[in-house]
C-alpha cells in the first residue's frame, strides 16, 4: 500500500492552487454577492488545461490520472464550490461518459473540443418533477428517420447557459420498464428548439451558473446518441459514479477551507486575554474538522485509485460523496461557530462555505439516497452488475501518447 | 539564443522565520522556488519565444534544489542542471558566483544569464553582479523591460527600474540580467510541463565537474538573532461624533510624533 502522491499529482495540485489563489481569490466574494459567474473563468480553465486534466492526450486532454482529477477538484473547492461544479458537469458527468461510452467518431467530434476547453459541457438528467426518481422523467426522444426529436425540460442544470454541449437523458420507449426506456444524447445547445435560462435566488453556489434547459421539437442526428437505445439509465448511473467522485473530492476541499479559516481565526482572535485556539471547546471543533478532512480525503483517494485500476467503484464513490458532503456542511457550520458573530457576516468566507456546502448534500444523490445505497450493499440487497462498457483503467503510456 | 536562468530553492514567503539555538529555522514551512526567480524564468521564456532558442535552468544547492529546477522545467525551460558539492555548503555569494559562472561557461554559447533581482532568504541581491564580474559580462540589474534586442548584432537596450525612476541602458551580449516583476507575471507550470518535469533526470555537476577555482568563503555569519520584538498596543477611541473621534485621533497621531 502506498499513500504517497507522485510528482505529477503534487505538481498539478500546486498549479491549480496557485491559479485559484491568484485569479479567483480576489474576485470570488464580489461574484458571489452579484450572483454571477465571472466570464473569464471557463475560458481560463480551458486555456490552462484544467478542463481536460484527466483525459488522454490523444483526445486533447492533459494525460493525468483520475486521482489528479480528485486533487484538482479539492483545490478548486477550497476556493469556491462553483469552480468544482464546473469539473463535476464538464468532466465527471459529461466528458468521462463520452470517454467511457462514446464511439471513436463521437470522441473526435465531441470529446476533443471539450478536453481542449474549446467547448464546455453539461449534463441534463434532473427535471422539474424528477430528481432522485430518475426513471420518473418525462422528457422524450422520438425516433424520426435517422434523427431523434427531443421534448421536455431539464432543471437545476449547472452551466445550462454557459455550456455548448449537454448530455441529455430522455425517454425513447414508454412500453418497457421505466429504467429500460431511457436513452442518452449529446446535444449541441445551439440547436433549434432549445432555450436555456439561469436560476437566481439560490442559497449557495451563487458565483456559478445553475439553470434550466427546455427542449421543443429539438432534432438531433442518431450519431449523437451515446450508447445503445435503452441504455440511458445505465449511462446516467455511470456518469454519477464520476460526478459524485468530483463532488466528494471537492467537498473535502470545502472541509479543508473551513479548517484553515478556523485555524487562522483561532490563532488570531483573542478572548479573555488569550487566543481562542487555547480554549478546549474551540480545539474540539478544530480536531473534528481535521478528522473529517483526513477521512474524506482517504475515501475519495480510494475511489480515485479504483478508477485508475479500472475497478467498479459505485459503492466507494457513493460513500466518499456522502461522507464528504455531510461533513463539509458540518465543518462550515462549526467554522462559523469558531468565528462567532464575524462568521455570520460575509466579511469572512465561512458563511459562503456553509451556503455552498448545502447543495452538494442534495445533488448527485441526496445523503438519504447514499444511505440507502450503503445499507443495500451491506445487507446484500444491492450489487453492481457488469456494464457493457466500463470506464477505462488509467494507463499512463496510452493516456500520455499523442496518438 | 541560449539563456541560462539561475533559480534558488528558498523557504516559502509565508514561512515564519526565526533563529533557534543560533540556527535559522522556518519550521515545517515548505521550500519553494524563490519568487523573484519565477520572474527570471518568465523573462527568459519570453525572450526565447520572441527570438528563438533554449532556456537552461541552473541551481546551486542540495538535492532539495531539484524542486526549484523542476518548477522551472514545468514552466517551460528545456533543461535543468544542479550544482551540488560538499565544498559549496557554506559558500558565500562570491563563491556561489564563481560556481555559477563556471556552470554558465560549461553550458557554453550562452547569450544571457538571467536572475531574479534577489533571493528572499539571504536578500543579498549581489549574486548577478558578482557573476557578471567573474564572467566579464555587462550586468543589467533591476531590468523591467527589454526595449530592443538584436540577437545577430548581439546588442540590446533595456529599461532599469530604479528608485529614481526608469533608466535606459544599452549593452552587449553576452550579458547578465536581473529582473524585477514589471517584466511580466510568471506563467503557471503547464500540465504538460509538470509531466515532463516529473520524469526529468536532472544532472548534478560537482565542483570538480565545473573545473572552477571556487574561492573559499570570506563572509561568515558568526551570530544570528531574532529581530527585537516591537511593542504594540491598541487603543479604541470611544464616544462622541465621528468628527470628534477624528479630531481626537488626529491629536493622538500628532502627539505620538507619527506625522
Amino acid at each position: 500500500m502506498d499513500f504517497q502522491l507522485n510528482e505529477e499529482h503534487l505538481g498539478a495540485q500546486e498549479m491549480v492552487r496557485d491559479f485559484v489563489q491568484k485569479e479567483i481569490g480576489p474576485i470570488i466574494k464580489e461574484q458571489d454577492r452579484k450572483q454571477e459567474m465571472a466570464d473569464f473563468i471557463l475560458p481560463r480553465m480551458g486555456e490552462l488545461g484544467i478542463l481536460g486534466i484527466n483525459l488522454p492526450v490523444r483526445y486533447g486532454g492533459q494525460g493525468f490520472d483520475y486521482i489528479t482529477l480528485g486533487l484538482v477538484c479539492e483545490e478548486l473547492e477550497v476556493m469556491d464550490s462553483t469552480l468544482r461544479v464546473v469539473m463535476s458537469v464538464h468532466m465527471g458527468l459529461n466528458s468521462m461518459a463520452i470517454l467511457q461510452w462514446g464511439t471513436e467518431e463521437q470522441k473526435q467530434q465531441f470529446l476533443v473540443p471539450q478536453a481542449k476547453g474549446e467547448k464546455v459541457a453539461s449534463f441534463g438528467l434532473t427535471e422539474p418533477g424528477a430528481g432522485s426518481d430518475v426513471a420518473g422523467m418525462t422528457s422524450t426522444a422520438r425516433k424520426d428517420g435517422d434523427e431523434y426529436v427531443l421534448n421536455g425540460e431539464k432543471m437545476w442544470i449547472s452551466l445550462a447557459t454557459k455550456s455548448d454541449h449537454a448530455l441529455i437523458v430522455a425517454r425513447t420507449d414508454n412500453e418497457v420498464d421505466p429504467h429500460e426506456g431511457l436513452s442518452a444524447f449529446i446535444v449541441e445547445l445551439d440547436r433549434d428548439g432549445i432555450t436555456t435560462g439561469d436560476i437566481h435566488g439560490k442559497m449557495g453556489v451563487r458565483a456559478g451558473s445553475t439553470g434550466w434547459i427546455a427542449m421543443q421539437d429539438v432534432r438531433v442526428p442518431e450519431f449523437n446518441r451515446l450508447g445503445e437505445e435503452g441504455e440511458g439509465f445505465k449511462i446516467a448511473m455511470s456518469c454519477l459514479d464520476n460526478g459524485r467522485y468530483t463532488v466528494g473530492a471537492g467537498a473535502t476541499g470545502l472541509i479543508r477551507a473551513s479548517l484553515e479559516a478556523s485555524i487562522n481565526y483561532a490563532n488570531d482572535r483573542k478572548a479573555f486575554g488569550r487566543e481562542i485556539g487555547k480554549f478546549q471547546l474551540v480545539q474540539q471543533k478544530i480536531a473534528y474538522m481535521v478528522q473529517w478532512y483526513e477521512a474524506a480525503r482517504l475515501l475519495y483517494l480510494k475511489a480515485g485509485w479504483l478508477k485508475n485500476q479500472g475497478k467498479r467503484n459505485t459503492k466507494e464513490t457513493s460513500l466518499a460523496k456522502w461522507f464528504a458532503t455531510d461533513m463539509s456542511f458540518q465543518a462550515a457550520s462549526e467554522a462559523i461557530q469558531v468565528h462567532g458573530a464575524y462568521g455570520y457576516s460575509d466579511e469572512y468566507d465561512v458563511e459562503r462555505y456553509l451556503r455552498n456546502s448545502k447543495g452538494a448534500v442534495i445533488y448527485e444523490g441526496t445523503s438519504e439516497v447514499h444511505q440507502l445505497m450503503q445499507a443495500g450493499y451491506a445487507l446484500g440487497y444491492r450489487e453492481d452488475g457488469e456494464l457493457r462498457k466500463e470506464l477505462p483503467a488509467y494507463d499512463a503510456e496510452y493516456w500520455q501518447a499523442e496518438a | 539564443m541560449k539563456i541560462v536562468v539561475a533559480v534558488k530553492q528558498v523557504p516559502d514567503s509565508a514561512a515564519k522565520v526565526s533563529v533557534e539555538n543560533g540556527e535559522v529555522s522556518w519550521g515545517d514551512a515548505p521550500l519553494v522556488i524563490n519568487p523573484w526567480d519565477e520572474f527570471a524564468v518568465e523573462a527568459a521564456l519570453l525572450l526565447t519565444e520572441e527570438h528563438g532558442g533554449d532556456v537552461v535552468a541552473v541551481s546551486l544547492g542540495d538535492e532539495d534544489s531539484k524542486e526549484a529546477l523542476k518548477h522551472a522545467l514545468a514552466m517551460g525551460c528545456s533543461e535543468a542542471i544542479l550544482i551540488s558539492d560538499p565544498s559549496l555548503q557554506n559558500a558565500d555569494t562570491q563563491a556561489v558566483a564563481h560556481a555559477l559562472a563556471a556552470a554558465i561557461q560549461k553550458v557554453g554559447d550562452v547569450d544571457m544569464a538571467v536572475f531574479g533581482k534577489q533571493a528572499i532568504d539571504g536578500d543579498n541581491a549581489v549574486t548577478p553582479v558578482q557573476v557578471a564580474r567573474v564572467l566579464g559580462w555587462p550586468a543589467l540589474t533591476l531590468t523591467s523591460k527589454i526595449s530592443e534586442l538584436d540577437a545577430d548584432a548581439k546588442t540590446l537596450k533595456v529599461e532599469r527600474s530604479i528608485e529614481e525612476g526608469r533608466q535606459i541602458v544599452e549593452g552587449k551580449l553576452p550579458a547578465v540580467m536581473s529582473v524585477v516583476k514589471d517584466f511580466g507575471e510568471p506563467r503557471y507550470p503547464s500540465f504538460m510541463g509538470i509531466r515532463k518535469a516529473s520524469k526529468a533526470e536532472i544532472p548534478v555537476w560537482s565542483a570538480a565537474d565545473l573545473g572552477a577555482d571556487v574561492p573559499a568563503a570570506v563572509v561568515s555569519w558568526p551570530e544570528m538573532s531574532n529581530p527585537q520584538a516591537r511593542e504594540v498596543s491598541n487603543e479604541i477611541i470611544e464616544g462622541g461624533s465621528p468628527e470628534e473621534i477624528a479630531a481626537t485621533l488626529a491629536d493622538k497621531i500628532i502627539e505620538e510624533g507619527v506625522v
